[in-house]
């Protein structure tokens, strides 16, 4: 345990941006600049709390002890929480950039107010990733939903206002949840605390009342969009595409799984989750997670075959791909945890990299569906090919690392034995309805004709600010995978390790951690 | 020091003094009534921050008006709880006076200042009268005097404001006789009105019929007092009728007031041991506490005027206090949240009320529906409403947010004797949540994010509501979020603990 002023400094980072962009309003580029500043001091802090965690320290900070006996309201650095950290930080940055492209490109209405949301959407995120207990982490969580908001209605249309509220609805009475949840483990624990290997206390608490607790934490992160709690993710997408690729690859979507992944590693941890059963001595609350997990993963796939939209087809895909990280932790196997611990970088860089490209069709050719987007690939080469290898990387194919974390996965199903194999299936035929609604864009965007105009097709790319960060995280999600591949390899693991940001060796501690 | 000793009763004196001489110095200088009223609130509130600290660091403070010896002598006593409560009140007062002046000019005829700020500077005397005072019958009166003083305020506004005052002048007295039958019942078997030596009489008598009736008495009458369902009838009409200024200060000082009165009443007079003793009384209460927060703010949703929809959020706020103290004889943790709420409340209503004010003065909105684009025109007064209504929600780290934190954790100690049942009490709590988000949210909304023609166009602005209503509101606004965070630290713990040792609850477990 060390205490260190960093994790303050990290929060601090985007909380003092917030108002100095609201300051800065009227002069535009100032007012990024300090959204820039913000993004690279938050990255850089981050970077620096990598070498003690991989040396297998936690960094704790509080910022004073609560009312509440044995809690306080503070942080702890952990190797789980660093690699959200790492990837809310480091995608902040290139987000940024491909925001003031955007924005700019689009003359778009209130800008200020968007940059201002946005940094305090990175502080509510980052505050969840540094948290050490529930308490904390459910103050950042409701300020996370709340500044999120101003982000959704951006447009202001009346659908827009609409899925605002829809938003609030599901989001804010899932917050309910969370916190009757966290009042609960106080009152049964006398902490709130995530200890490694599950709070030992909770294992003297009644049954029913564990079952009903682990409920009261799965509705308190409908953020993490599990079936049938998911509909406000898809109507979200009237967003402008850096928040759709905010809310689906960094902040609001990873807070949720990383909140059950917290809960059923840290709070309950693996040995409660397989004891505790429901009716039957087979049907354990692992087993109820996995199911609740292979559910969505495939249901949310059928429905984005049926998505003309690309977003609204990217987002069900995120839907599908959020229940990966809950399945590998239901598996309760160390394999299926580091599956799930690596996919949510891992499906961060991708997924923004989708969402981004979806972003530049939309600037430049003015086109959401995918049925208008034939030839695109013939004008935006660069874009579509990034999008092809972060597609590929999200149905499991290499070069993108999408198929380390599904490889993992499916080992975790294996290690789980028994009736837990039918989740192989599951994963495998999920990759499979990934390829169904993947492959029909790039067939669409590289092989059909366009119909109509016969003039010669120019190459127009999106504006170098959002071509630029789009490019970066397509070729990241090639580098985490090379990267993985050359770690055996002694001359090169040093290298390996720094390009793929260390991810690799802080899950391999975080589920050493979990497991011990 | 002795001098501290003698703060509780130089604050009432000054204040009802300071009532005759603003109205003598309003026959020579019209303008002067609101500089003295603001000075003697402020000397008053100086005077209160001063007692507290006497209390938490001394002890409790024992005045013996005349030098009469209690229980024959009116005795004023102030310990943790009252002291609180008097800075808390004389806080909102001088708040709510800075905001009054501009208020008051643009809602009030001019040759009617003179005797506003009389009443008002009696309105403050009144329930700083009510907070010090040892005495049951001397908390009457006061109260009284609080009261009338408070009926002529609203009743100030005319037109509709006259009939809301006089319906409430008919409540509140029905209230407060019953507050006095109460008083009655237990003078006629203890022989005694201070409230210290009734509680030592009354332990032989808990059974008896009279005594249990004086406590459905004072719980009644005070409860009239408060507005908690279904006795709230006056509350929307007076709220919604009174002059701005006068809102704020029924709104947040009154229900404090009367909050601190129930709460007095029931731990320093009826102990603890009787509650426990009066069998069923305690579920009886949180019932009644949680069927009022939750039709409070169903009738919160369906208005329109935001005022009318502030009181009735009121209503629903008044079951939160009620359900603390419910909840206080099996878990600490409930009037800790009680206590703690009576800052919280304090603050968010008064700013909500600010700011509803502020609407009026600067562009004449009283209905919800007109508010599009007022996030523009208003910011700081927008940004104000803002705040405290995210903190009534309940958003961390916001006071609102601390008081449903405290009271959770009180009903969930209290499964342990109510079962099942206190999960409908938590239940309730975070179901006035998502109550509130509905109507508070709609409000925001159409501030802020619903498109106008005018905000398209650039919009004209002329400007927010003046200073001098402008800084009260955002200091206020200010305040939910600090307080709220202070509360969440072990800050308020030596205060917190010396407050449940004087009601005679245990520590916070």
């Amino acid at each position: 345990m060390v205490e260190l002023m960093t994790p303050l400094f990290v929060i601090l980072c985007p909380a003092l941006a917030a108002p100095l962009i609201l300051l800065f309003g009227k002069r535009p580029n100032i007012r990024e600049g300090w959204t820039i500043a913000a993004g690279i001091a938050t990255f850089t802090l981050v970077l620096s709390m990598i070498p003690p965690i991989v040396d297998g320290e936690v960094i704790t900070y509080t910022f004073f002890q609560t009312i509440f006996e044995g809690v306080a309201c503070g942080f702890k650095v952990d190797a789980f929480g660093l690699i959200f950290a790492l990837t809310s930080s480091s995608l902040w940055i290139l987000v940024s950039f491909y925001s003031i492209g955007y924005m700019r490109s689009l003359k778009e209405h209130a800008q200020t107010r968007f940059f201002f949301s946005f940094a305090l959407a990175i502080f509510g995120a980052m505050g969840i990733a540094l948290s050490a207990n529930l308490l904390t982490m459910f103050i950042f969580y409701e300020i996370l939903t709340v500044s999120t908001y101003p982000l959704v209605i951006h447009d202001q249309t009346p659908e827009a206002l609409s899925a605002g509220r829809k938003y609030f609805a599901y989001l804010l009475t899932s917050g309910v949840f969370f916190l009757f949840a966290v009042m609960m483990t106080y009152y049964l624990t006398h902490t709130t605390d995530f200890t490694n290997g599950g709070i030992p206390a909770l294992a003297t608490a009644p049954r029913l009342t564990l079952v009903l607790l682990f409920f009261c934490f799965l509705l308190g992160f409908l953020k993490a969009a599990w079936m049938p709690f998911h509909s406000w993710l898809p109507t979200a997408m009237v967003a402008p595409t850096p928040v759709s690729a905010l809310l689906h690859a960094v902040a609001v979507v990873k807070a949720g799984v990383f909140g059950i992944v917290r809960v059923v590693c840290y709070i309950y941890g693996v040995d409660l989750m397989r004891e505790v059963y429901v009716l039957n001595e087979q049907l354990t609350l692992g087993l109820i997670l996995a199911c609740i997990a292979g559910f969505t993963m495939i249901v949310a796939n059928l429905f984005a075959i049926a998505q003309d939209n690309l977003k609204r087809r990217l987002a069900y895909s995120t839907i599908s791909q959020l229940s990966y990280i809950i399945l590998g932790a239901a598996l309760l196997t160390p394999d299926g945890i580091r599956g799930a611990m690596l996919h949510i970088p891992f499906h961060g860089y991708m997924k923004i990299t989708l969402f981004l490209c979806a972003g530049a069709i939309m600037v430049v050719t003015g086109k959401r569906n995918i049925s208008e987007m034939a030839g695109v690939g013939k004008i935006m080469p660069r874009t579509m090919l990034a999008f092809t290898i972060t597609a590929f990387g999200m149905i499991g194919i290499p070069p993108a690392v999408g198929f380390i974390s599904k490889w993992y996965l499916c080992l975790g199903t294996l290690e789980g034995g028994g009736i837990m194999m039918i989740f192989l299936f599951v994963l495998l035929l999920s990759s499979l309805l990934d390829v169904v609604y993947f492959f029909p864009i790039v067939h669409t965007a590289f092989f059909k004709e366009p119909e109509g105009e016969e003039k010669a097709v120019e190459v127009k790319e999106a504006p170098l600010f959002m071509l630029i960060p789009l490019v970066i995280t397509a070729v990241f999600s090639i580098i985490f995978f090379l990267a993985f591949v050359l770690r055996p390899v002694e001359i090169l693991s040093p290298f390996a390790d720094i390009l793929s940001l260390h991810i690799y060796e802080l899950v391999g501690i975080a589920v050493e951690n979990v497991l011990a | 020091m002795i001098l501290t000793e003698q703060f509780p009763v130089l604050i009432v004196t000054i204040g009802v003094f300071a009532g005759y001489t603003i109205l003598l110095a309003g026959w020579l200088n019209r303008k002067s009534c609101f500089y003295l009223c603001l000075m003697t609130i402020l000397a008053q509130l100086v005077m209160a921050i001063f007692v507290l600290r006497h209390v938490l660091t001394v002890g409790i403070i024992h005045y013996w008006l005349g030098g009469w010896r209690p229980p024959w002598g009116i005795e004023y006593v102030v310990d943790a709880l009252n002291a609180y409560v008097l800075v808390i009140v004389l806080f909102i007062g001088l708040i709510g006076a800075i905001y009054s002046k501009r208020s008051v000019e643009h809602e009030i005829e001019a040759r009617k200042h003179v005797t506003f700020y009389t009443i008002f500077q009696l309105i403050v005397a009144g329930m700083c009268g009510v907070v010090v005072t040892g005495d049951m019958f001397n908390m009457y009166v006061l109260y009284e005097v609080a009261s009338l003083t408070t009926y002529a305020l609203i009743a100030s506004a005319g037109g509709r404001a006259l009939r809301a005052s006089y319906t409430y002048l008919v409540m509140g007295s029905i209230g407060i006789c019953f507050y006095l039958l109460g008083v009655g019942f237990l003078y006629s078997v203890t022989g005694s009105l201070n409230m210290r030596d009734v509680s030592l009489l009354l332990p032989p008598l808990y059974g008896s019929r009279v005594v249990q009736a004086a406590f459905v008495f004072f719980f009644v009458g005070l409860s009239i007092k408060m507005g908690l369902f279904p006795l709230h009838i006056w509350k929307p009409d007076a709220y919604t009728y009174a002059p701005s200024a006068v809102s704020v200060i029924i709104s947040a000082a009154m229900s404090t007031v009367t909050v601190y009165a129930l709460i007095r009443v029931i731990y320093s007079v009826f102990t603890l041991e009787f509650i426990r003793s009066y069998v069923g009384v305690d579920i009886t209460i949180c019932w009644i506490a949680a069927i009022g927060i939750v039709a409070g703010s169903m009738l919160a949703i369906v208005q329109h005027n935001l005022k009318r929809m502030l009181a009735y959020s009121s209503i629903s706020q008044m079951g939160y206090f009620v359900l603390g103290v419910g909840l206080s004889p099996i878990s600490s943790w409930g009037l800790l949240g009680a206590v703690a709420h009576l800052s919280n409340h304090t603050i968010m209503k008064g700013c909500l009320f600010m700011a509803a004010g502020a609407f009026i003065y600067k562009y004449g909105l009283w209905d919800i529906r007109d508010f599009e684009g007022l996030g523009k025109k208003m910011p700081y007064a927008s940004a104000a409403f803002t705040l405290a209504a995210i903190s009534m929600i309940g958003v961390p780290p916001s006071a609102g947010f601390v008081t449903k934190l405290f009271l959770i954790l009180a009903a969930l100690h209290s499964t342990e004797v109510f079962y099942g049942y206190a999960y409908v009490f938590v239940a309730v709590i975070l179901f006035s949540s998502l109550l509130n988000i509905v109507y508070f949210w709609r409000v925001i909304e159409r501030m802020y994010f619903v498109k106008t023609e005018e905000a398209l166009n650039g919009g004209v602005k002329e400007g927010d509501a003046p200073m001098s209503m402008l800084m009260p509101m955002l200091l206020l606004a200010a305040l939910c979020i600090v307080v709220g965070m202070v509360w969440l630290t072990k800050i308020p713990l030596p205060f917190i603990a010396d407050t449940l040792s004087e009601l005679g609850l245990g520590v916070l477990p």
